[in-house]
């Protein structure tokens, strides 16, 4: 436990990936099984715990420190793991016992501790720990460990450890199962390469590049099909001799929150397309669609009010054939022979758009309603082979032109993590008869120097303070970009933003000349 | 009288009505007392200024021999005298050198302003000493209590082992110029730490100024565009500022630490670019903050720049009458 703290405290501090990598390699080859797994199962995000739970966490604390001292000691550091890490008092009783027991003996106190009995063992922990290793107990907890490593970092370190192609990795990954025993074994030349064709396994996905301006000359109708671009959840179904699941494109199996969608797909392939949900006969907005995110097990109703449907576009295995290396036209033929056969209900084929000129793929593109679930067109080489990451070339995406409005600052929040002392969340709104109304809220799209600027702006001009909240001077603009708008019964000013984000910071605008709310409603299109 | 009916916060900071005079104001005044040497404390152009010895000779190195207009006063710990029909003596503080607690005394009535102050031992200046008065005003930079100062021994280890484990890397370390570069310094002394210490040029006058004080501080360097190309495995020491400034480009594969109670809120640090965060301060934390209340034994407690709210809440709490005292210009950073 306590090398595996210490590897978390500098992959936290340690900006460059290169020596990131480096951490991981030294640790890898200096830590024995089963800690070295149980360490990238962490990392990676694919270790349980379903008894630790943030409340279990606040619980303990609340017993420990004045629930005032600890309110304002959690709005000042911004995170909880490194609140209470650093609240936690010194028992009164020394430990009989003040080492700290090896990684893997953690994970399985507290994987096995009965419910009931998993706090005292989490406190009996955390009273032998240091600061540092109570936070990294807490974030195991909590299960996002924010320390810059990516599961594909991960697995590319993985990778130069055993001197493997990144790709071998990616399709055992879903294979293998934590301490990963036999993967370090095959990566250190001592076994085979663990055998998973036995399970349900994905496979990395095909990513697009934004079509810039200066690549529209590539487009021309001989080598590029068009179909739209949708706002659903990318996902891959799968369906073999064992079984079926439904992935994300980074590879979270969701068959849990889908079951309605995952049951359509009656034959053995690997699909690639968009999750969405029905309404009626027509497809439902993304509004529609986030009545389902998140919900880890839907109910009957849910399902029957939001049913879960798939629009496809790419087959990567069809009845037991890798097809991953034909060229995209023969897959689509595939997939649309597959379609046809067994008859899906639910699954539909993802339409191409009749094309030969570029002028109508702008006309396409324009069309795109503002309320619908596209969000622009997709652009495929007709010759291009399933591969996976982001190649450049094969795949544009080419979304629509944001819309944009002058929005007044209203309110403003200190931000967690990174940015838990700067004041980087943002409500701003838009006038109606002399009185600004909300119409939202984002944090992203400044640079540091920005930021810092705009934090000063905010403790110069505050109005009242509400606990992390600010109201602020009504004097600044932003210039406000989002996807969509629509009517809204939940927000005061009747409408809500779709994916709105910062653009620009106005330090020039008067705050009377910004936007009215009726910009909103022509907006609507 | 009760010190509310005079003393009082004003534009310049806080001001003793009777005997007219600042503490430690932010803009020239008629008449200053000054608790300790940093810039947000103690600034230049006052007409008469009175502080320790340490103190004044601070100034002097940072503002030159006229930082002040008519008088300078040194005034030694312990040692009353009357401004305006105010008693006034200074009182060991413990945070840098010559850094002091004012304690004022008017008819019948005490109040003692901590200034800046911390309780661990710190060979570069004298111990804070606890002054019972009727009224503590206490700074309250680190008053929450996730604010635990880890033994210095133990920060200075950490360094140490960095340094062995990265023997190719130049440790440079963000210190500020006045008391945490010289504390560290004697830190590394302490254990064991005999080669040269590199320092930036802005470092070089104050710890000149320590060792005429006789605090000794070791073999000394500046870097130089000469020298820097050679300093893998050195410590280097420079201000916080610094730290991401081209100065630094020169030095061969920079390993950025920082030295500064603010490095055990990690987001801070990582904010801040900084790869090696010490936890060093010169400032109490919340357990010497809460200790020194009870130990000055004050019935009442005003407490200053930083965060007052917790602390405030903590003294009520504990039966004390505690209040706020709201002064903008201390700088929350500086350390």
């Amino acid at each position: 436990m306590k090398a595996f703290s210490q590897l978390l405290e500098k992959l936290y501090y340690e900006p460059a990936t290169s020596a990131k990598e480096r951490l991981l390699l030294d640790y890898f080859a200096t830590t024995p099984d089963p800690d070295r797994g149980f360490a990238v199962a962490i990392i990676g995000g694919s270790l349980s715990l379903p008894n630790f739970k943030r409340g279990m966490v606040l619980d303990l604390i609340r017993a420990r420190v004045d629930p005032q001292l600890l309110a304002m000691s959690h709005d000042y550091v911004g995170e909880l793991s490194e609140t209470v890490a650093h609240l936690w008092p010194t028992p009164a009783i020394p430990p009989n016992d003040p080492e700290l027991p090896p990684l893997h003996e953690v994970v399985a106190g507290l994987r096995h501790t009965p419910k009931a009995r998993l706090p005292d063992y989490v406190a009996g922990l955390l009273d032998r720990m240091t600061s540092p290793e109570r936070w990294a107990l807490l974030k195991i907890g909590a299960g996002a460990l924010r320390i810059g490593v990516s599961a594909r970092l991960l697995k590319q370190v993985l990778a130069k450890y055993g001197n493997q192609p990144i790709e071998r990795i990616e399709t055992l990954w879903h294979g293998v199962d934590p301490p990963y025993e036999a993967l370090f074994a095959w990566l250190e030349r001592r076994a085979e390469a663990p055998v998973v064709h036995e399970r349900l396994t994905f496979t990395p996905v095909m990513l697009a590049h934004p079509l810039e301006e200066k690549d529209y000359g590539l487009i021309v109708p001989e080598t590029y099909v068009a179909e739209w671009k949708y706002d659903g959840i990318r996902v891959q179904c799968v369906k073999s001799a064992i079984g079926r699941a439904l992935f994300t494109r980074t590879g979270d199996d969701i068959s849990g929150s889908f079951p309605d969608a995952l049951e359509h797909l009656n034959f053995h392939a690997v699909l690639d397309g968009e999750l969405l949900v029905q309404r009626g006969i027509e497809l439902g907005s993304f509004n529609d669609l986030q009545q389902r995110l998140g919900r880890k097990s839907p109910s009957g109703k849910l399902m029957a009010d939001y049913p879960a449907t798939m629009t496809v576009y790419d087959v990567l295995m069809l009845e037991g054939e890798d097809v991953r290396p034909l060229p995209y036209e023969s897959r689509r033929e595939l997939l649309q022979g597959a379609l046809h056969k067994y008859q899906p209900v639910g699954i539909s084929l993802s339409p191409q758009i009749p094309w030969h000129e570029f002028s109508q793929l702008e006309e396409a593109r324009a069309s795109v309603d503002n309320l619908s679930v596209i969000e622009g067109l997709m652009l495929k080489r007709r010759d291009s082979a399933y591969v996976a990451g982001r190649p450049t070339g094969p795949w544009y995406k080419w979304k629509i032109n944001p819309k944009l409005v002058d929005a007044v600052l209203m309110y403003a929040q200190r931000g967690s993590g990174r940015r838990s002392s700067f004041y980087s969340d943002f409500t701003f709104g838009l006038w109606r008869d002399g009185e600004l109304l909300p119409i939202g809220k984002a944090y992203f799209g400044f640079t540091d120097a920005e930021l810092v600027e705009l934090d000063k702006w905010v403790r110069h001009h505050t109005l009242k303070t509400f606990g992390p909240v600010r109201e602020v001077r009504k004097e600044l603009v932003f210039e406000v970009a989002f996807d969509a708008v629509h009517r809204s019964t939940r927000h005061k000013s009747g409408y809500a933003l779709r994916f709105p984000r910062i653009s620009r910071i106005r330090w020039d605008k008067p705050a009377s000349e910004a936007d009215h709310l009726t910009a909103l409603e022509r907006l609507m299109g | 009288m009760h010190p509310r009916d005079w003393i009082e916060v004003r534009p310049h900071g806080v001001y003793c009505k009777v005997g007219d005079f600042y503490i430690d104001p932010m803009q020239p005044v008629e008449r200053a007392v000054v608790t300790h040497g940093h810039a947000d404390h103690a600034r230049a152009g006052h007409g008469h200024v009175w502080a320790t010895e340490a103190t004044l000779a601070i100034m002097r190195a940072r503002y030159g021999e006229t930082h002040y207009l008519m008088t300078e006063n040194p005034l030694a710990y312990g040692e009353a005298i009357e401004i305006g029909g105010v008693r006034v003596s200074l009182h060991p503080a413990g945070h840098i050198l010559g850094s002091a607690q004012a304690r004022l005394e008017h008819a019948g009535a005490s109040i003692v302003f901590s200034g800046d102050y911390k309780r661990r031992p710190d060979p570069t200046c004298a111990p804070f000493e606890p002054v019972p008065c009727d009224v503590f005003v206490t700074e309250a930079t680190f008053a929450l209590p996730v604010f635990r100062h880890p033994p210095l021994e133990d920060e200075i280890a950490r360094l140490l082992i960095s340094l062995a484990q990265f023997p190719e890397r130049c440790h440079l370390i963000g210190v500020y110029a006045l008391g945490k570069c010289q504390g560290m310094i004697r830190a590394l002394r302490a254990a064991g730490y005999g080669e040269t210490i590199y320092l930036h040029g802005a470092m070089q006058k104050l710890c000149e100024l320590y060792e005429s004080f006789g605090i000794a501080l070791g073999t000394l360097e500046l870097v130089t565009p000469e020298n820097a190309r050679t300093l893998a495995g050195k410590i280097v020491l420079c201000p916080p500022s610094a730290l991401q400034d081209r100065w630094s480009r020169k030095l061969p594969d920079v390993l950025t630490a920082a030295a500064s109670g603010w490095m055990r809120i990690r987001a801070r640090a990582r904010q801040k670019g900084v790869e090696l965060p010490l936890v060093v301060s010169d400032h109490a934390d919340w357990d010497e903050l809460t200790q020194t209340l009870v130990d000055v034994g004050a019935p009442e407690v005003w407490v200053t720049h930083g965060r007052d709210d917790a602390l405030v809440y903590y003294a009520q709490q504990h039966g004390f009458k505690a209040q706020a005292l709201h002064l903008l210009g201390y700088e929350d950073d500086s350390e």
